[in-house]
């Protein structure tokens, strides 16, 4: 229910909406995750790069709620949120980031290689657009073996640059494959912003000429974004071919690594406040609390997520650093 | 598992096959796919020009119409976007082989043949495996320049979590792409285009030659030629005249280069004391250089002389058969390498190659006179 609804329809009709309440719980848990390994990273026992998607959590959440289990997903190099939502174990994400033998990918991978298959969360890796012919192959797959699932893959808007996802699109759009290329447009590749790399035109245009079915939109509306994301996994997976989602959204600490970065010069500090009044965890907190969430219940959400946070940050820390020896690295499959 | 009734001109070829165990190169290929096929209904074909009337070479000739278009299909000129979707629908249990003409188109893919398919097993802890082969074509000949015929099996053999296999003659093409369709790894499966044609007898029915085992071809005492695909068949004509010189060698075809035998290497030149490696690729950081290396490191007090590589010289390859002339080695420079291995006079052998030169009219740019080009 829109704030705007319920200013019309008063105080009488409203109801605590259950999957608002998740998509909060949701947005939130990433935050709080991305915020502890950014509070956690100079202690230097998180040994690799980590790319951070505060700001950006409402993407996560609000495309993965509207998915199911048997739905695939699998993204790029700042893909913890995306991990999460599609219900990844955290124990095992902060042990990989940990570089432990309990981490989702022993240790092999990092926080750049996140996988967890019990839950269909396929693998996220870091060259840019790399994953996405990849994802389009388990969509082929899915239609090749007749089964009635969508893919979903996320990317940046800096993708939509590399040759391979116009491969990958072309290839979607001539065998009509069920997936979802989901962009979430933060409007800088590093420190490059989009008006240098891309024409005055919108990214949607490039995907409308393959063929695709686009939507865009807020990303930092996570209703509008589980909304969008419902509407087009039963698209995708009724047989209607791919689908583009582009969400503005906004990255705000730096591209890599847990500090903001608005004072070196490439972005102005005016610009991440702007940004920052559209915060898509106040955006959602609002409705929920406008819909009755009272301030003690998220506070015990909030107590409740701290608290599994805390959990996985033992088991990280507790678990034997990864130690294969050579001989014991299975480099080939038997 | 076959579902549907071979199409006329896979009968034709299969009672052929039945009938005369000769087969060319090209002609195992085909085989050893539509057995795989057959067995396997997850194994699935894509590449440019897979379903069109030439085939890739006549080895896929057929296919489309015997097993369908959900199993044979046909590409847009998309070889990076394609290598990844071929890995996608391998994690999800298909076995696709990916063909390409030309080894010069498959460059697109670099990305995702190194950094997806070769590393998936190892960086999400062997969760999940890529079976897929991709198939390249290598050449030399008929002016087809710096683009259309590099030898870059070093550049694959380079990367960890990648096999590369190379035949040389039909029953090894077809058992070992048997073997690779059948792998749970990456396979870089590379046709020397020479080799296509080359006639040889081959075993019905499925059949498995191991990847990572070279075959030694020929036994001898005195010096070991390490040769991989057609530079095994140059080996093998040099091998010949060397044995009437005198000079028995043994002869290994790696087979696969990487992995790399090297336990099949190492007792042969233990044994011989002498070592030529051979490549068709160029010499710097190739297949040759790393024999020699591994032998030098390995058993360095067992060798009688230095180790030698046969390899092309570091500059792209040329159109012209004028410039071509001298430019690939053939059996001819490997004669001569392992007269100077064993301490004989190269002079000896002047007169010997006039005499050929007086027999010999096939052009140095062709595999043989039936070919006639144009690619």
């Amino acid at each position: 229910m829109t704030p705007l609804k319920q200013k019309i329809l008063g105080d009488s009709v409203r109801v605590l909406n259950k999957t608002n309440l998740a998509l909060y719980r949701q947005v939130l848990r990433i935050r709080l995750v991305e915020e502890r390994i950014a509070e956690l990273y100079s202690e230097q026992e998180m040994r690799c790069p980590v790319h951070l998607c505060i700001g950006q959590e409402a993407v996560a959440a609000g495309v993965c709620m509207a998915l199911k289990r048997d739905d695939a997903v699998m993204s790029g190099h700042r893909a913890h949120g995306h991990y999460l939502a599609k219900g990844g174990d955290l124990k095992r994400m902060m042990a990989e980031i940990y570089g432990r033998e309990t981490g989702c990918s022993k240790g092999r991978g990092g926080s750049m290689h996140l996988i967890d298959l019990s839950v269909n969360f396929l693998g996220s890796t870091p060259i840019v657009a790399s994953i996405i012919p990849v994802a389009t192959g388990v969509a082929w797959a899915a239609k090749m073996d007749g089964i009635d699932t969508a893919t979903v893959v996320f990317m940046g808007e800096g993708a939509s640059e590399e040759g391979v996802w116009h491969e990958s699109l072309n290839f979607a759009s001539v065998h009509k494959l069920p997936i979802i290329y989901v962009c979430e447009n933060n409007l800088y590749s590093v420190y490059t912003p989009l008006k240098d790399r891309q024409p005055d035109r919108p990214v949607t245009d490039l995907a409308k000429a393959h063929g695709l079915r686009i939507f865009s939109g807020d990303g930092n509306d996570v209703l509008a974004v589980n909304d969008m994301a419902r509407r087009a996994r039963e698209h995708t997976a009724a047989g209607y071919g791919p689908v583009f989602m582009e969400l503005a959204t906004y990255r705000w600490r730096e591209h890599c690594g847990p500090n903001y970065d608005n004072d070196i010069g490439y972005r102005t500090e005016q610009e991440f406040q702007q940004w920052k009044k559209r915060d898509p965890l106040l955006h959602i907190e609002n409705i929920v609390s406008g819909e009755g969430a009272k301030s003690e219940m998220l506070k015990e959400i909030k107590n409740e997520i701290t608290e599994e946070i805390d959990e996985a940050i033992d088991f990280a820390k507790q678990s034997p650093l990864a130690s294969n020896t050579v001989a014991e690295i299975d480099v080939y499959a038997k | 598992m076959r579902s549907k009734a071979p199409s006329p001109v896979i009968r034709s070829q299969r009672s052929m096959y039945m009938q005369s165990k000769t087969l060319t190169g090209a002609e195992a290929i085909l085989e050893a796919t539509d057995l795989v096929m057959e067995e396997d209904e997850k194994v699935i074909v894509i590449g440019e020009g897979v379903p069109d009337p030439k085939g890739i070479f006549g080895t896929t000739l057929g296919l489309q119409e015997k097993y369908g278009a959900n199993r044979v299909f046909d590409m847009p000129v998309s070889e990076n976007g394609v290598t990844g979707i071929c890995i996608g629908a391998s994690l999800k249990g298909w076995r696709p082989i990916m063909t390409h003409q030309r080894v010069d188109f498959a460059l697109y893919a670099l990305e995702q043949i190194i950094n997806n398919a070769a590393k998936w097993h190892f960086m999400f802890s062997s969760q999940q495996t890529v079976p897929i082969v991709v198939r390249m074509v290598i050449g030399r000949g008929w002016g087809q320049g710096a683009q259309h015929s590099q030898n870059l099996q070093a550049l694959f053999a380079h990367i960890p979590g990648l096999k590369v296999v190379m035949p040389a003659f039909p029953a090894d093409a077809k058992g070992l792409l048997m073997a690779s369709i059948k792998d749970n790894n990456p396979v870089i499966f590379i046709e020397h285009r020479w080799i296509h044609n080359i006639k040889g007898e081959v075993k019905p029915g499925s059949f498995a030659v191991p990847l990572g085992k070279a075959r030694v071809v020929q036994r001898g005492r005195d010096v070991t030629i390490v040769a991989n695909s057609y530079m095994t068949v140059e080996a093998l004509r040099a091998a010949k005249l060397l044995g009437k010189h005198g000079i028995r060698v043994e002869l290994i075809d790696l087979r696969t280069i990487k992995p790399l035998d090297t336990e099949t290497i190492i007792k042969s030149v233990a044994k011989t004391g002498r070592l030529l490696a051979v490549d068709s690729g160029w010499i710097t950081g190739g297949i040759a250089g790393e024999v020699v290396a591994m032998i030098t490191t390995r058993i360095f007090d067992k060798l009688k002389a230095a180790p030698t590589r046969i390899a092309l010289r570091d500059i792209p390859t040329p159109s012209s058969p004028g410039l071509t002339k001298g430019f690939y080695n053939t059996y001819r420079d490997i004669v001569e390498s392992v007269f100077e291995l064993v301490g004989r006079d190269v002079g000896e052998l002047k007169k010997v190659w006039q005499a050929e030169d007086r027999e010999n009219k096939v052009p140095h740019d062709v595999p043989d006179k039936s070919f006639t080009g144009p690619f």
